[in-house]
C-alpha cells in the first residue's frame, strides 16, 4: 500500500496537523511515513503545502514527483488548483470550499469552482461551515472527507487523534473526532 | 523498537541528547531552527542537565561551543547556511585546534525557500579541511550524531554535518539508540593547544595536514560511503547526502542498473571513486547544492571521461533537487502532471494582519514621500515583507541596514533610514550602530521591536527589554532615542516622531514597540 498525499493551504491555517494525525496513525500500522513541511518565511500568510507519503515499502524522496500524487487534501480551493501539477490521472482532489482570501486579485469564485468540476475525481464542501458548529477546525473535517481515500481504517485516525490531542484532554479529542466524522458524513 | 516520527532537526536534536551532548548553544535560522529548540522543550534534556541555549548570533554560538569542548564536553552549533559565514572565524580556527567533541549543523536552503542565497557549507568544510557528515535521511542523521562525536574524539577534529532544507524539514521514523552518558569534566591535555599563537598555530596546522589521510580513511571505511554494484557500466552515479533518494526514487524496484557511489562523509572517499571512474565510461554527479563534487571529480581542465552535473547544466545548476531533475539526467520519460490551471493567482507571503510592522511601515511610506532621493536601508526577518509594501530598498544580510544606510549617508544619500528587527539588532546591528555615533553619521535607525525573533517562530530575542540602554550605552544622545506603539491611532504621532529625527542632523534611533501578533496570540491562549 502506497499513498502519496499533497496537503495544501494558506500559511498559519494548521493544513500540517492534518498531516501529523496520518503519519501518526500509518507509523502504528508499521507503514514507512515521510512528510516533508515549510517553515520560515514562506509561511507567513503565503500558499503552504506539505507532501506526505505512506507506504508499505521503503520510501526514497521526501517529496512526491510530479503527476504521482494520489490526494490533494487543500484548506482552500484556489490552493487545490495550484498543486494539480502534483495529480496523478486517477487522483483525487479534497478540498475545503470557503476561499481564504487575502490578496487583492483573488480570482472569481464562478472560476474556481468551475476549475474543480473540471476534475475527475473532486470533492469540494465548505468544511468551515461545518466545523463552525462543532467548534473544531475545517481541517479536521477536511481529514474526514479524505478518509475513505488514505487505505488507513477510520478507527486508527481516531486513535491517532486521541494520541496526538490526548495531552490537551478529553474535550479536545472528543471535538475533533467529531469533526473528521462529520467529514466522513459530509458528502 | 517503535519508531518515532521526527524532522530531520528533530532527530539531530534527538540523538544529541541520546549521545551524551552536553551543550548546545544556537542562533535561529531557518532551516535549523528546529534542532535547538527541540533540544530547549525537551524534558529529558532538563533532566540530564543539559545546557540549551539561544545566542545572540552564531559566532557567540559556537565560541560558546570551544569552551564546552575545552571542559571536555561534548557540544553541538546548529545555524542556517548563511550563520556559517557570521561565525567563519571561530569556524575556521577550530579546526586548526583541532577541536574535539563538537558537531557544527548547517542547514543549507537550495531553493531559497526562505534564505538570501543557496550558498553549500561543503565548501567551508572543505576550507577549513574537516571531516564532513551530510546523512541522506532522517534514520542516517540520527546515527551519524554518534558517530560524528565518535570521529570528532578519535581524531582531533570539529564535525560539520551539512542538512538541506529538506532534510531537516521532512519527518520520518526514527529508531533510537541507548543513551550514553556525558563525558566528565577534564582539561586539554597540550595545554598549548588553545593557544593560536603563530608559534602554536603553525605546528598545529601541520598537524591538521597531516590527519588528512587519517580523514580520508574514515571516509573510505566507516560504511557511510558505500560502492553499490550495477551492471551497465556505461554510466556511474555519484550522490551525495538526500541525492541519493532522488535517483532511488527513478527506481521504484530499488534496483539502479548503474554502480552508484553513494556518499554522505567527506573527505571524498578516493578508493570507491577511482573505482567508479575506471569502471564506467562516463560519470554523473548528484548534488543537493551547488556542484561541491562535481567541481573535484571534474578537475579545473575537466580533461578524461566525461562528468556530468550541474556545472554543464546537464541539471540546472539553481534550485534544489528532485527526482523530476534526475530522470532528466538519466533520460528517463518524464511523467507530468496537469498544469497549473490560468485563474490560479500568486499568493505571496506578507506580514499577518494586525502585525505591528505594517503600522511601522505605513508611517515610514508616508514620511518618506516628501523624499524623492531618501532612502531606506532594510535587513533579517518578517519586516523583509515590507519590500512588498514598497517601504525598503535594501536587504543584504543581518545587520546591513544600518551599516549600509551609514555608507549612504556619508555620500549624501538623505535621509537615510535603516529598518532592523530587535532581533537583528542583537545579533549584529550594534556594532553598526557604534560606528554610525563615532562618525556621527546623519541616520535614522528604525528598531522593530516585537518582542521575539519572529521569522523563526518566536525565539526570545538577545536584546529584549534592553534597546534604550544599549543604544544609550553606544552613545546614541538619548534625546534622539524616541519609542512609539505602532497603533493606527499613533499615526500622525509616529510620522511626527520620523520627521523630527529625519531634520536632526546625527543619529537618531526610533524604536516603534509592540508583540508580534502571533506571539502575542501563543501568549494569551498560554493564560
Amino acid at each position: 500500500m502506497k499513498k502519496d498525499i499533497i496537503l495544501c493551504g494558506v500559511g498559519g491555517d494548521g493544513i500540517v496537523s492534518v498531516a501529523k494525525i496520518i503519519s501518526d496513525a500509518a507509523l502504528k500500522l508499521g507503514m514507512n511515513v515521510k512528510q516533508s513541511e515549510i517553515h520560515g518565511m514562506s509561511q507567513r500568510g503565503g500558499s503552504v503545502f506539505s507532501h506526505l507519503r505512506i507506504s508499505s515499502e521503503p520510501i526514497f524522496s521526501d517529496v512526491i514527483p510530479e503527476g504521482k500524487a494520489d490526494i490533494i487534501l487543500s484548506s482552500e480551493p484556489m490552493e487545490a488548483l495550484r498543486y494539480l501539477p502534483f495529480l496523478s490521472p486517477e487522483g483525487w482532489v479534497i478540498t475545503n470550499s470557503d476561499p481564504f482570501i487575502n490578496i487583492t486579485n483573488y480570482p472569481a469564485m464562478e472560476q474556481v469552482n468551475a476549475e474543480l468540476g473540471k476534475l475527475k475525481h473532486c470533492v469540494s464542501f465548505n468544511a468551515n461551515e461545518i466545523a463552525k458548529q462543532l467548534h473544531a477546525r475545517g481541517n479536521m473535517v477536511l481529514l474526514g472527507a479524505a478518509a475513505p481515500y488514505l487505505g488507513i481504517d477510520f478507527a486508527e485516525l481516531e486513535e491517532a487523534i486521541c494520541n496526538i490531542f490526548g495531552r490537551k484532554g478529553q474535550e479536545v479529542v472528543d471535538t475533533n473526532i467529531a469533526a473528521i466524522r462529520a467529514g466522513r458524513d459530509a458528502k | 523498537m517503535q519508531k518515532t516520527l521526527l524532522l530531520g532537526d528533530e532527530a539531530i536534536a534527538q540523538a544529541f541528547i541520546d549521545a551524551g551532548g552536553s551543550a548546545i548553544n544556537s542562533y535561529p535560522g531557518t532551516p535549523s531552527t528546529q534542532i535547538t529548540e527541540y533540544v530547549i522543550k525537551s524534558k529529558e534534556a532538563k533532566a540530564k542537565n543539559i545546557v540549551a541555549n539561544w545566542c545572540s548570533n552564531e559566532k557567540t554560538a559556537l565560541e560558546a561551543s570551544l569552551g564546552v569542548a575545552y571542559a571536555g564536553k561534548r557540544a553541538m552549533t546548529c545555524m542556517k547556511h548563511v550563520g556559517l559565514n557570521v561565525c567563519g572565524d571561530p569556524f575556521m580556527n577550530a579546526a586548526i585546534i583541532g577541536t574535539k567533541g563538537v558537531l557544527i549543523v548547517v542547514a543549507d536552503d537550495p531553493s531559497m525557500f526562505s534564505s538570501q542565497d543557496e550558498q553549500d557549507s561543503r565548501y567551508y568544510g572543505h576550507w577549513a579541511m574537516i571531516p564532513m557528515l551530510e546523512p541522506s535521511n532522517q534514520q542516517e542523521a540520527y546515527d551519524m550524531v554518534f558517530f560524528g562525536y565518535e570521529l570528532s574524539e578519535k581524531l582531533g577534529t570539529p564535525i560539520l554535518m551539512r542538512i538541506p532544507t529538506r532534510l531537516a524539514h521532512s519527518r520520518a521514523g526514527v529508531e533510537r539508540r541507548e543513551a550514553l552518558p556525558q563525558n566528565p569534566i577534564s582539561y586539554p591535555n597540550d595545554p598549548k593547544s588553545f593557544v593560536l599563537l603563530p608559534v602554536n598555530a603553525k605546528r598545529l596546522y601541520r598537524e591538521l595536514i597531516d590527519k588528512q589521510p587519517l580523514f580520508t580513511k574514515s571516509s573510505e571505511e566507516s560504511g557511510y560511503n558505500r560502492y553499490i554494484a550495477g551492471a551497465d557500466k556505461k554510466l556511474g552515479i555519484i550522490t551525495t547526502g538526500i541525492a541519493y533518494n532522488y535517483l532511488m526514487e527513478n527506481y521504484p524496484d530499488g534496483h539502479c542498473p548503474y554502480p552508484v557511489v553513494k556518499i554522505t562523509q567527506y573527505p571524498l572517499p578516493y578508493s570507491l571513486l577511482s573505482k567508479l571512474y575506471d569502471e564506467c565510461d562516463s560519470l554523473l554527479v548528484l548534488e543537493d547544492g551547488q556542484p561541491f563534487v562535481e567541481e573535484h571529480i571534474k578537475g579545473f581542465l575537466g580533461k578524461g571521461k566525461p562528468v556530468h552535473g550541474r556545472l554543464d547544466e546537464t541539471i540546472r545548476r539553481d534550485g534544489e533537487l528532485n527526482a523530476e531533475k534526475v530522470a532528466k539526467a538519466l533520460g528517463k520519460p518524464m511523467e507530468s502532471g496537469a498544469a497549473v490551471p490560468a485563474v490560479v493567482t500568486n499568493r505571496p507571503p506578507a506580514l499577518c494582519a494586525g502585525c505591528p510592522h505594517i503600522d511601522s511601515y505605513e508611517a515610514v511610506i508616508e514620511v518618506m514621500k516628501q523624499y524623492e532621493h531618501g532612502r531606506v536601508f532594510g535587513d533579517i526577518g518578517c519586516y523583509t515583507l515590507g519590500f512588498n509594501m514598497g517601504a525598503i530598498n535594501t536587504t543584504v544580510c543581518m545587520g546591513a541596514s544600518i551599516t549600509m544606510a551609514k555608507g549612504a549617508a556619508e555620500m549624501g544619500i538623505f535621509p537615510s533610514l535603516a529598518v532592523i528587527g530587535d532581533g537583528t539588532f542583537g545579533h549584529s546591528g550594534m556594532t553598526g550602530l557604534l560606528d554610525c555615533v563615532n562618525e556621527k553619521a546623519n541616520v535614522v535607525v528604525m528598531i522593530l521591536d516585537n518582542d521575539i525573533t519572529a521569522m523563526t517562530g518566536g525565539q526570545p530575542s538577545s536584546a529584549n527589554m534592553k534597546l534604550f540602554n544599549i543604544c544609550k550605552g553606544l552613545g546614541v544622545d538619548p534625546d534622539h532615542i524616541r519609542t512609539i506603539v505602532p497603533l493606527k491611532k499613533n499615526h500622525e504621532e509616529f510620522k511626527k516622531i520620523l520627521e523630527e529625527e529625519i531634520a536632526y542632523n546625527g543619529v537618531s534611533v526610533i524604536i516603534p514597540q509592540r508583540v508580534c501578533i502571533v506571539e502575542n496570540k501563543k501568549r494569551v491562549s498560554a493564560k
